[in-house]
């Protein structure tokens, strides 16, 4: 299996290209904004290293957000054209459980968390393999770190955000919250690539981002149409 | 099927088209001829916000753009590896919306290691043109729609000189501001276009010819004129016939792009004058030029109204000029919602 991973939904662009249960090369950079021009060099700059040519890929695997809208489409509309062109497999991935892959090491439940500003994150809820304990949402850090205080649970918070809220953290769950090394808080798209490995394709004409969020328009919508039902 | 279908001389680009609300994918043989053209609207998604909401239009792109490139390829009955090269709208439009296709446009040409070429949207409603007849030069182009107003001279294929433009709102944006005060459904232009032809030009609202010389067009003197005469009729009590209101705003507008075209057209003593772009399908305007160059030499060219409104079809036809011309984009090819045309067509 030849896998090319891609993940541009969040400030790190990411790529990585998995071939016989291995990973061949892995691409990290810092990416503010420049997914749009630095993506398809990329690309092609790991493809020549490895000396793959675009159709001996057998799979690809994308990180379906959360994060910047912008950022997950691109990932999205360069993964889902290659696959479905090349006609290989895709895979969706959430950026939180890529994320969340990193911490892994840790043997205890992991929380992988972005910042969406205004004291808003975007957060799931992870075991040790993981896998998924609570569904990605987007809610106020202080609402989410009184739920997991109840919980109880040790857990370990993986973030490139980390920054903006350890404070925070320590000061509602103490003991409870650990905290992984700084080389640990970013997304690795081999990971991405390792979790696509087993799982099972999804419908490309089906993928579609995991925003989490509607947009504000939409919200308005539905909020007129509620109040008119109500009136 | 494809296989045999396929005319070894000839060249078909695949083209994508997102840049506004519509998500297209046309192939086109030797940039004049309709092989495959596809669009998905979205326009009753964005009924409901009254207008087009750039956000909601850049997610239905993504939901949308590998059904709407199967679906082209389906019609046209041939494989990607029957396509010289890829097209898409590199500008302008909208920055998200445009870097859907963008996107895919690069992974498309990269799995397939085809070349890629990057399009003009306004450069595409003029080639629209070509799918139907060729181009004569000297030529005037009168590109009107939500977002343009302008006047065009070609010398020759891929060349463009804008020698006049809107100061202010495009002639689309006027009548869809129109049609949102006089509370009419979006999209408000056809609907005025409707009730235009019911009613008289009664009203008598200003025509802005600028300078005496002057190519330049400016709506929004006579959008604030529609507007304030319809509070004040409210304000008094007044019932104004829609009819009436419709037909003489759309009188002003019409007038005035109608007889600056005619002037541009003489002055440049062109040999066709082609109108592109969403407006383009309004039957007043269509009426007004049909009449107004009915005796001169002048050939007059305006495409059905399926290629006047956003497709991918008039993107392949402009796309294979720059194919010709050599013009190759690279893997760093990104979105511009400014792109100007008359650098464009320096490539
Ligand atoms: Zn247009």
């Amino acid at each position: 299996m030849t896998i090319l991973a891609i993940d541009t939904s969040n400030e790190m662009m990411g790529l990585a290209l998995y071939h016989d249960q291995k990973i061949i090369a892995e691409y990290v950079s810092s990416n503010k904004n420049q997914h749009s021009t630095r993506l398809m060099p990329a690309i092609n700059q790991i493809m020549a290293d490895a000396h793959l040519k675009p159709k001996e890929l057998t799979k690809i695997v994308v990180a379906k957000g959360p994060g910047s809208y912008t950022g997950v489409r691109i990932g999205l509309s360069v993964a889902k054209t290659m696959a479905w062109s090349l006609q290989i497999p895709i895979v969706g991935l959430s950026s939180l459980q890529a994320l969340a892959y990193s911490a892994k090491p840790y043997q205890t439940m992991i929380c992988p968390f972005f910042d969406a500003r205004r004291g808003l994150v975007y957060t799931g809820l992870y075991n040790q393999h993981g896998k998924v304990v609570m569904t990605d949402q987007n809610l106020l850090m202080t609402d989410w770190l009184a739920q997991l205080k109840k919980d109880e649970q040790k857990c370990v918070f993986i973030s490139p955000d980390i920054a903006v809220y350890q404070e925070q953290i320590i000061e509602v769950l103490g003991d409870q919250a650990l905290f992984a090394d700084s080389g640990f808080n970013y997304a690795r798209p081999s990971m991405l690539a390792f979790a696509g490995a087993d799982m099972g394709a999804q419908s490309v004409h089906e993928l579609v981002p995991n925003y989490i969020r509607l947009v504000e328009a939409e919200v308005k919508w539905l909020e007129a149409r509620r109040n008119q039902g109500n009136a | 099927m494809g296989e045999t279908m396929r005319e070894e001389h000839s060249t078909y680009i695949l083209a994508i088209e997102t840049s506004c609300d519509e998500t297209a994918v046309a192939i086109i043989k030797d940039g004049t001829e309709v092989i495959a053209n596809v669009v998905a609207s979205q326009i009753k998604s964005h009924q409901r916000f009254g207008g087009v909401v750039p956000e909601v239009a850049s997610r239905h792109h993504v939901e949308q753009i590998t059904y709407v490139l199967e679906q082209a390829l389906t019609e046209a009955t041939m494989t990607i590896e029957e396509i010289d090269a890829i097209a898409v709208t590199e500008g302008p439009g909208l920055v998200g919306a445009l870097l859907v296709g963008v996107s895919a446009a690069k992974a498309l040409a990269f799995a397939h290691q085809k070349p890629l070429i990057g399009v003009h949207h306004i450069a595409g409603h003029i080639y629209a043109n070509r799918l139907q007849e060729e181009f004569s030069f000297p030529l005037l182009a009168l590109v009107v729609s939500g977002g343009h107003t302008e006047l065009i001279l070609m010398n020759e294929h891929g060349s463009f000189e804008v020698i006049g433009e809107t100061r202010d709102d495009a002639a689309g944006e006027a009548y869809d501001k129109v049609a949102r005060t006089m509370h009419l459904p979006y999209p408000g232009g056809p609907e005025v276009d409707r009730l235009a032809h019911l009613g008289q030009d009664t009203l008598q609202f200003p025509r802005v010819w600028l300078e005496e010389d002057s190519l330049d067009f400016s709506f929004s003197g006579l959008k604030s004129a529609v507007i304030n005469k319809l509070h004040n009729a409210d304000q008094q009590g007044l019932i104004l016939k829609k009819e009436d209101i419709a037909a003489s705003f759309q009188a002003s507008v019409v007038e005035v792009l109608t007889e600056k075209t005619y002037r541009a057209a003489n002055q440049n003593r062109v040999k066709q004058v082609i109108v592109a772009g969403g407006v383009a399908a309004n039957k007043g305007l269509r009426t007004a030029l049909a009449e107004r160059f009915d005796q001169t030499d002048i050939q007059l060219s305006i495409p059905p109204f399926a290629l006047c409104t956003d497709n991918a079809a008039m993107i392949g036809a402009a796309a294979m000029v720059a194919y010709q011309k050599g013009n190759r984009a690279d893997w760093a090819m990104n979105a511009n919602p400014g792109l100007d045309l008359e650098a464009y067509g320096r490539r």
